[in-house]
């Protein structure tokens, strides 16, 4: 079957450097002499801790449970002891910590009871409970809980489910190896989504610069007597981003803004993804592991199958790094960034370490005046005009940024690649996008504040009543006294109503004055509104979520959650 | 650099680069030039390109700029070398250094220097000079007087005398001007059988320097320096006007062919109007830019008072191309067919 593809705008062709790693098969990594597990793997809510310093942990237990519906669970890698539950630094551009479950192995690598699942018993909301159980998310990088995407947009037919296994970024080489090798489970997997999505077509794209993993792939399909099409797609940068593959496979375009491909009736996962997923229904095995990418300033290159949490500089030690290496990349050389700390471990979303050093990747030119060149706007994929961008971004006129449709920018780096000013332009765009995100929050903070005073005029409002209850109160006391004085003590219980009595009236004014104050604090909300210039449009906040999305995606800022301002913690509850 | 961000895989690429290849691109034109006119234009472009240096450097000595990062980008070489090119071969050594010195000083960094300028330096010192000096700037060699270098240096330096033989004018001003005094009673055809003046297409000789330039063009748009928006419409609007004007009245206004191949067309039309500082950058900008620097060249060569238009109407366009840019803005991927 002979797809017939499209083109996407722009694009650039960086030496792919993919033969450093993919001439060895993937080798299992030893065991770490410890693990660091991060609890918040995913987009979404940060798991809960199951386990405490202290307790015994199984291979493939659980340890941190899905918190809401965007959120994956997370378990042990190995069999062990759980050393402490606490603030461990991040695989994350940021250098930040956060919580995360410290394991010493004990050597046996002793597996929980696991088994595959029944899924003749199974509903498809049965089956996006067991990923979610076995914490799958997508491993292409953006690590999206995976059930989260085994629905079809109401109303919106499923055309087609692609499974990316583009890998369009140079020097990574664990999909292709994960094709190569693993091919069968891969086609399970995707027959397990494309039995939840019912898509009318199956795709399956892979950059043509991988024959071997197209044959594979090629094969398995055939073996299992599936309709998937196996499609080599042209070796361009960014072939494997989703919109891109989208429109290579397809031809449509999917908006930036729009939050999900199944509005336009597609779905992309990983291939890696597919894999685990199968590994999780077929098996019954949690997302304990994955294909790792070892390569760059290294002497033996390669792919290792290892355990999630074990720390990054332990890991790229299998691939010998050269003396000179002074960092590691994590991700692709086009999207990774160089790791703060490179005792953070490796997360389900770490698909490659790039042993860094300056004769690899010689540091740059000094950044000259932009001379409108255009070679930027014609490499874009986006089709942004990345000049125009950073012009506004340097001047920090970040309206005009968003004019020029900056949150439709997937940082893909393309711009900087061929600028030859040498201008970092994609750390432009990230800093004009943190900047507008940053003043979305304070606008935030600046409105839960304003919540604050009005819950604080509220409350004196509240204790105004109850003072004013008090004194009701004391003078039902004094009342039921003379009562009882007039009662000269002669039956002590018949004291405690007429008190009762006179205290109902004060309750009834409290809720009065309380239902007045909330009202107030209402009508006062309400008329500040309008005057708020600057509120967002739906679209707008909608394309900032997108962009948050892609970010931490792109491992490129905090998530929200750790981002916080300070002030909005101390929630009024 | 530990925290460097992405992407950490760069494109060969640099400004010194880029210039370099549009000094490379000029080449083939330079060398017709010069078995034109005889080894003048070399002289020309020394001048030129010294000057230009030491401007430069003096202009980023004032403003505090690194002076080895900018001296070496090339852009003022090409900025020289399109004055060069476009002053009379025979222009006194002087008028050259006054239009650099001008170009750089006062187009490039008074405005800002390397991408900021609004208006094409070089083409800002030749209207500056013609607007000056009328007569020096309208004097160009007869073609076929090929003076030895000895002899082309003398007037050049101003050591000899400014000979009769040096006040011709361009084929296209010659032209010009006899339709202007023939008032109405000459035809084209006519004027064009003089071979001292006009070879088979155009200028004589001038013909093969144009054809230079549209190979340096072309290579350009091969290497993706330039795209073909520009040059395309520039050549279309002076070709739509030309063409009209002499299917109409083919007595009195020259072919289409003759304008491409004459004064600055085919130089305006890939090295000038592609400079991307002071051109339009969007795909439909260049368009509309091209197209009206093509027209305004033609208006302004034929009925206007100057013995080319190029310069002028590159200037004008300069002006307009920010608003030109803004109106033309590109829709982006995922907006196709749905208005942005
Ligand atoms: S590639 Fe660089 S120099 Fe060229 S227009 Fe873009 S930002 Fe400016
Ligand atoms: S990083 Fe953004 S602006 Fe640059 S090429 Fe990629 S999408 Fe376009």
């Amino acid at each position: 079957m002979l797809a017939k593809l499209f083109k996407f705008y722009g694009g650039v062709k960086p030496p792919s450097n993919k033969t450093l790693s993919n001439q060895q098969p993937i080798r299992p990594a030893p065991l770490p002499s410890r693990l660091v597990v991060p609890l918040h793997q995913s987009i979404g809510g940060t798991p809960r801790p199951l386990v405490q310093a202290g307790d015994p942990v199984l291979k493939g237990q659980k340890i941190g449970e899905a918190d809401g519906w965007i959120s994956a669970a997370v378990h042990a890698p190995t069999s062990g002891t759980v050393v402490e539950v606490a603030m461990h630094v991040r695989p994350h551009v940021s250098g930040l910590e956060s919580l995360c479950v410290v394991i010493e192995p004990d050597g046996k690598d002793e597996w929980i009871a696991h088994g595959p699942a029944d899924r003749a018993a199974m509903s498809p909301a049965d089956i996006c409970q067991f990923l979610q159980e076995h914490g799958i998310v997508g491993l292409g990088g953006a690590g999206f809980p995976t059930h989260g995407k085994l629905k079809a947009t109401p109303g919106v037919p499923m055309a087609e489910l692609i499974i990316n296994a583009a890998e369009c970024e140079p020097y990574i080489t664990c999909d292709d190896l994960l094709m190569r090798e693993r091919a069968d489970d891969i086609v399970r997997g995707t027959a397990v989504f494309r039995d939840m999505l019912q898509p009318t077509r199956v795709i399956i794209g892979i950059e043509d610069n991988k024959p071997e993993a197209i044959a594979a792939m090629q094969k398995a399909v055939e073996a299992q007597g599936e309709a998937f099409a196996v499609v080599p797609v042209p070796t361009l940068y960014p072939a494997g981003g989703a919109k891109q593959l989208i429109r290579v496979l397809t031809g449509k375009e999917v908006p930036g803004a729009m939050r999900s491909t199944a509005d336009m009736g597609v779905q992309v996962f990983n291939v890696g993804t597919a894999y685990a997923a199968w590994r999780a229904i077929g098996h019954g095995e949690p997302l304990i592991s994955r294909i790792v990418t070892l390569t760059g300033n290294v002497r033996s290159a390669g792919n290792v199958e290892a355990l999630i949490g074990t720390p990054m500089d332990e890991l790229l030690k299998l691939a010998e790094p050269n003396p000179d290496t002074d960092g590691i990349i994590m991700g692709g050389p086009m999207m990774g960034f160089l790791v703060p700390n490179e005792h953070a471990p490796i997360v389900k979303t770490s698909n490659c370490l790039i042993a860094h050093s300056e004769r690899l990747f010689p540091p740059k030119a000094p950044e000259m005046p932009c001379i409108r060149c255009g070679a930027c706007a014609r490499a874009c994929p986006h089709e942004l005009q990345p000049f125009e961008l950073y012009w506004h971004a340097r001047a920090k006129d970040f309206g005009k940024t968003q004019q020029y449709h900056i949150f439709d920018c997937i940082e893909c780096g393309c711009c900087s690649f061929v600028c030859p000013s040498r201008i970092p332009l994609v750390q432009y765009f990230r800093f004009a996008k943190s900047e507008i995100w940053a003043r979305e929050k304070e606008k935030k903070a600046a409105d839960e504040a304003k919540q604050r005073f009005e819950f604080k005029q509220f409350r004196e409002e509240r204790e105004k009543a109850e003072k004013a209850e008090k004194l009701a109160k004391a003078a039902a006391a004094q009342a039921a006294k003379k009562a009882a004085e007039a009662a000269a003590a002669s039956d002590a219980p018949a004291t405690e109503q007429p008190a009762e009595a006179a205290a109902d009236p004060a309750e009834a004014a409290k809720k009065a004055a309380i239902a007045a104050a909330m009202a107030r604090a209402k009508a006062q909300r309400e008329a500040a509104q309008p005057k708020n210039t600057d509120e967002l449009t739906p679209e707008q906040a909608k394309a900032m979520a997108e962009i948050e999305a892609r970010r931490q995606q792109a491992g490129i800022v905090p998530e929200p959650a750790d981002a916080l301002p300070a002030t909005t913690e101390a929630k009024p509850e | 650099m530990m925290f460097a961000p992405a992407p950490y895989l760069l494109k060969d690429a640099s400004v010194s680069r880029v210039m370099t290849m549009v000094c490379l691109a000029l080449i083939p034109g330079i060398t017709a030039y010069a078995w034109l006119v005889g080894p003048a234009i070399l002289v020309q472009l020394v001048i030129a390109s010294v000057t230009a240096i030491a401007a430069e450097a003096a202009m980023l000595k004032l403003r505090g700029k690194p002076l080895a990062m900018f001296l070496s980008d090339g852009s003022a070489i090409v900025t020289a070398w399109l004055i060069a090119l476009t002053f009379p071969p025979l222009a006194p050594w002087w008028l050259v250094v006054t239009g650099t010195l001008f170009a750089i000083v006062i187009a490039k960094h008074l405005y800002g220097g390397l991408g900021q300028n609004p208006f094409n330096p070089a083409m800002v010192a030749f209207a500056a000079c013609i607007v000056s000096f009328p007569a020096l700037m309208s004097q160009w060699p007869s073609v076929g007087l090929q003076m030895p270098l000895l002899d082309q240096l003398n007037v050049i330096l101003g050591l000899a005398p400014r000979v009769d033989a040096l006040s011709g004018a361009t084929p296209l001003d010659a032209m010009k001007t006899a339709l202007k005094l023939g008032e109405g009673q000459v035809d084209i055809a006519h004027l064009l059988a003089n071979q001292d003046i006009y070879g088979n297409f155009a200028g004589r000789g001038w013909e093969w320097v144009a054809v230079g330039y549209l190979l340096g063009g072309l290579w350009l748009w091969q290497r993706k320096l330039i795209t073909w928006h520009a040059p395309l419409a520039f050549i279309g609007g002076m070709v739509l006007i030309s063409g009209v004007l002499w299917l109409y009245q083919p007595a009195s206004f020259a072919s289409p062919l003759f304008h491409l191949l004459s004064g600055g067309t085919l130089l305006g039309a890939f090295f000038i109007i592609t400079d991307p500082v002071s051109g339009c950058t969007t795909p439909r900008g260049k368009l509309i830019f091209g197209f009206c620097a093509g027209l305004l060249a033609y208006i302004i060569r034929v009925f206007g008072g100057f013995p080319d238009g190029v310069a002028f109407a590159v200037l004008l366009m300069n002006l307009s191309a920010p608003l030109i840019d803004q109106l033309t803005q590109p829709r982006i991927f995922g907006m196709k067919g749905k208005q942005s």
